[in-house]
């Protein structure tokens, strides 16, 4: 065998890999989106791999009979209070570490960055007592609390990156030409990191939107997205539920995720501190 | 104002925050599993633990994450390692491989519920090419073990996508120039892969590894959408002890075990990895 038969070789197997894992990850999104409008009938026959008939009824039935839109109302509104106020506590911690070089800077890094992998959805369940006696049990406002505790950690190492990334001499000029720390921030580091803010707030958007846990031990009636459909598809309520139901619930808490990616796909990545091109 | 406090002013209140939010439960927790009706008691423990869920979940939570995250790092190492070379569709490639970043657990357990129930797609797909004659069983106390098959599936699925991308990140940060000054010495891919890309891929591959196994112990959309009780997982418990049986301080225990493992699990492999991994966090 010569070298470049091998290298075709070699190649072949690397892209067949590839494009298996590809379809691995995207096959069962297709799949599950064509189940969700599935006929009862063409659910059950077993002859049928992809269903022909297709029917909203399940997606409806989800949406307007189980409390789905409300859910999805729920939800929106606890992300953007999420982003609200981990963002307004965040993006200061953030610019500190970025921009200052302070005694014990490298302890509060570090801390913050344990943080982001403490199990702090778990540690909702004591919170349940104090939320009871504080009149914020079953209510958005408390659900959203809890997830800016869970996404602080996040926008503050995120947020960081992004200041570090803008170039401290753009704000040295403005020191120079009159403007004060607070100014220079305003209108130079801030502008400049926009768009990688935004990017951040999607992020944030959907550890909110995905939260199954807090939201569940917080809330009874007014429940997020993730936290209604548990409730629905397991457990006391639902016992459980027909099958195309639960395809009809996978399409409506996926489709808005997936819309998301494809906006912030150059974004993600850049999540981690690097840009792909 | 001194500008020698400000860094810490700006950091005080998400500090304080983050303090009062793990602070606070943190010693409510305690409080709960230690009392009863305002008194010390180990009575709570002895509920915890002489209830065989206990020791199941803590056994189910481990052993998922000992089945699936070796199988992540693997995959997400080749992964990352094919998207570092430069191929049409790249970006489509990328795009689909870090799809399952968005998808929530819960949506998770739900679609692959769709792929593997006894009418689900692969069942039928099998059927109808002739490989199989009765479908096979993922689901339903009897089948525990293919539930747990189940959940392997759908946490490989969804969640290689974190260690992948925190992994091609610390690959795109490698200089091209130690690569290439090794390629001018004449090393070929392999060894320049075993000298170079792997030493200088540990921090990021450790950073994965530890915010992977982190997340793996609070596992509990995927689990309670596939299996239900019939897996038992900490986090599952713990919210069926809070939610179903209302016995807080039980619930409190669990919440307590996982947030014990989680600190245990975080020093060991710091200890042992002698993880730098900090530097890359950035």
């Amino acid at each position: 065998m010569n070298d470049e038969t091998k290298y075709f070789l070699t190649r072949l197997g690397i892209y067949t890999f590839l494009f298996t894992f590809v379809l691995w990850v995207i096959v069962p999104i297709i799949i599950s989106t064509l189940y969700a409008f599935s006929t009862r009938l063409d659910y059950y026959n077993m002859n049928k791999v992809i269903p022909t008939h297709f029917t909203t009824e399940w997606v409806k039935t989800i949406l307007f009979t189980l409390g789905g839109w409300q859910g999805i109302k729920n939800s929106i509104v606890v992300a953007l209070m999420t982003i609200g106020i981990s963002f307004s506590l965040g993006i200061p911690a953030g610019y500190a570490i970025a921009k200052f070089i302070f005694p014990g800077k490298d302890s509060i890094k570090l801390s913050i960055i344990a943080l982001r992998m403490f199990p702090i959805p778990v540690m909702a369940i004591p919170l349940v007592i104090l939320y009871i006696h504080l009149h914020l049990i079953d209510t958005l406002f408390g659900v959203a609390l809890a997830h800016t505790a869970m996404a602080l950690p996040f926008v503050v190492l995120i947020t960081s990156s992004i200041f570090a990334g803008v170039s401290k001499d753009f704000e040295e000029a403005a020191l120079v030409f009159g403007l004060n720390r607070f100014q220079s921030f305003l209108k130079i580091t801030l502008p400049l990191a926009l768009p990688g803010l935004a990017a951040a707030a999607m992020f944030t958007f959907v550890m909110s939107w995905n939260e199954v846990f807090v939201a569940s031990i917080l809330t009874l009636k007014n429940r997020t997205l993730p936290a209604q459909i548990l409730s629905i598809m397991a457990g006391s309520s639902g016992g459980a539920a027909p099958p195309y139901y639960k395809f009809a619930a996978a399409f409506i808490m996926t489709f808005p995720a997936l819309i998301f990616v494809f906006f912030a796909r150059k974004y993600l990545v850049t999540m981690w501190g690097i840009t792909l091109k | 104002m001194k500008t020698k406090y400000l860094p810490y002013l700006l950091i005080l209140p998400a500090g304080a925050y983050l303090l009062f939010f793990i602070g606070y439960p943190l010693v409510q927790a305690i409080y709960l599993a230690f009392t009863q009706n305002g008194h010390f008691t180990l009575a709570n423990f002895h509920r915890a633990f002489s209830n065989s869920m206990f020791f199941q979940a803590l056994k189910f939570t481990l052993a998922l994450a000992i089945v699936i995250i070796p199988i992540q790092v693997v995959l997400a190492l080749v992964l990352a390692l094919i998207m570092m070379n430069t191929f049409k569709g790249k970006d489509w490639v990328l795009y689909a491989l870090i799809i399952p970043l968005t998808i929530s657990d819960v949506a998770g357990g739900l679609i692959w519920y769709t792929m593997l129930s006894d009418a689900g797609f692969l069942n039928k797909l099998l059927l109808n090419l002739g490989l199989i004659s009765q479908p096979i069983h993922f689901f339903g106390y009897q089948y525990r073990t293919m539930e747990f098959l189940a959940i392997v599936l759908e946490e490989i699925w969804r969640s290689t996508a974190i260690v992948f991308v925190i992994i091609l990140a610390g690959l795109q940060m490698i200089s091209r120039e130690y690569i290439e000054a090794a390629e001018v010495f004449g090393a070929g891919y392999w060894t320049r892969l075993r000298k170079i890309v792997i030493p200088m891929l540990k921090p990021s591959i450790q950073s994965a590894l530890i915010i992977r196994t982190l997340f793996a112990m609070q596992i509990f959309g995927a689990v309670w959408m596939l299996a239900g009780r019939d897996i038992p997982v900490l986090a599952g418990e713990g919210y069926y002890q809070l939610t179903f049986i209302k016995d807080y301080s039980v619930a409190s225990i669990y919440a307590l075990a996982i947030a014990m493992l989680s600190i245990v699990l975080g020093a060991l492999y710091v200890k042992f990895l002698k993880a730098p991994y900090l530097e890359v966090g950035e």
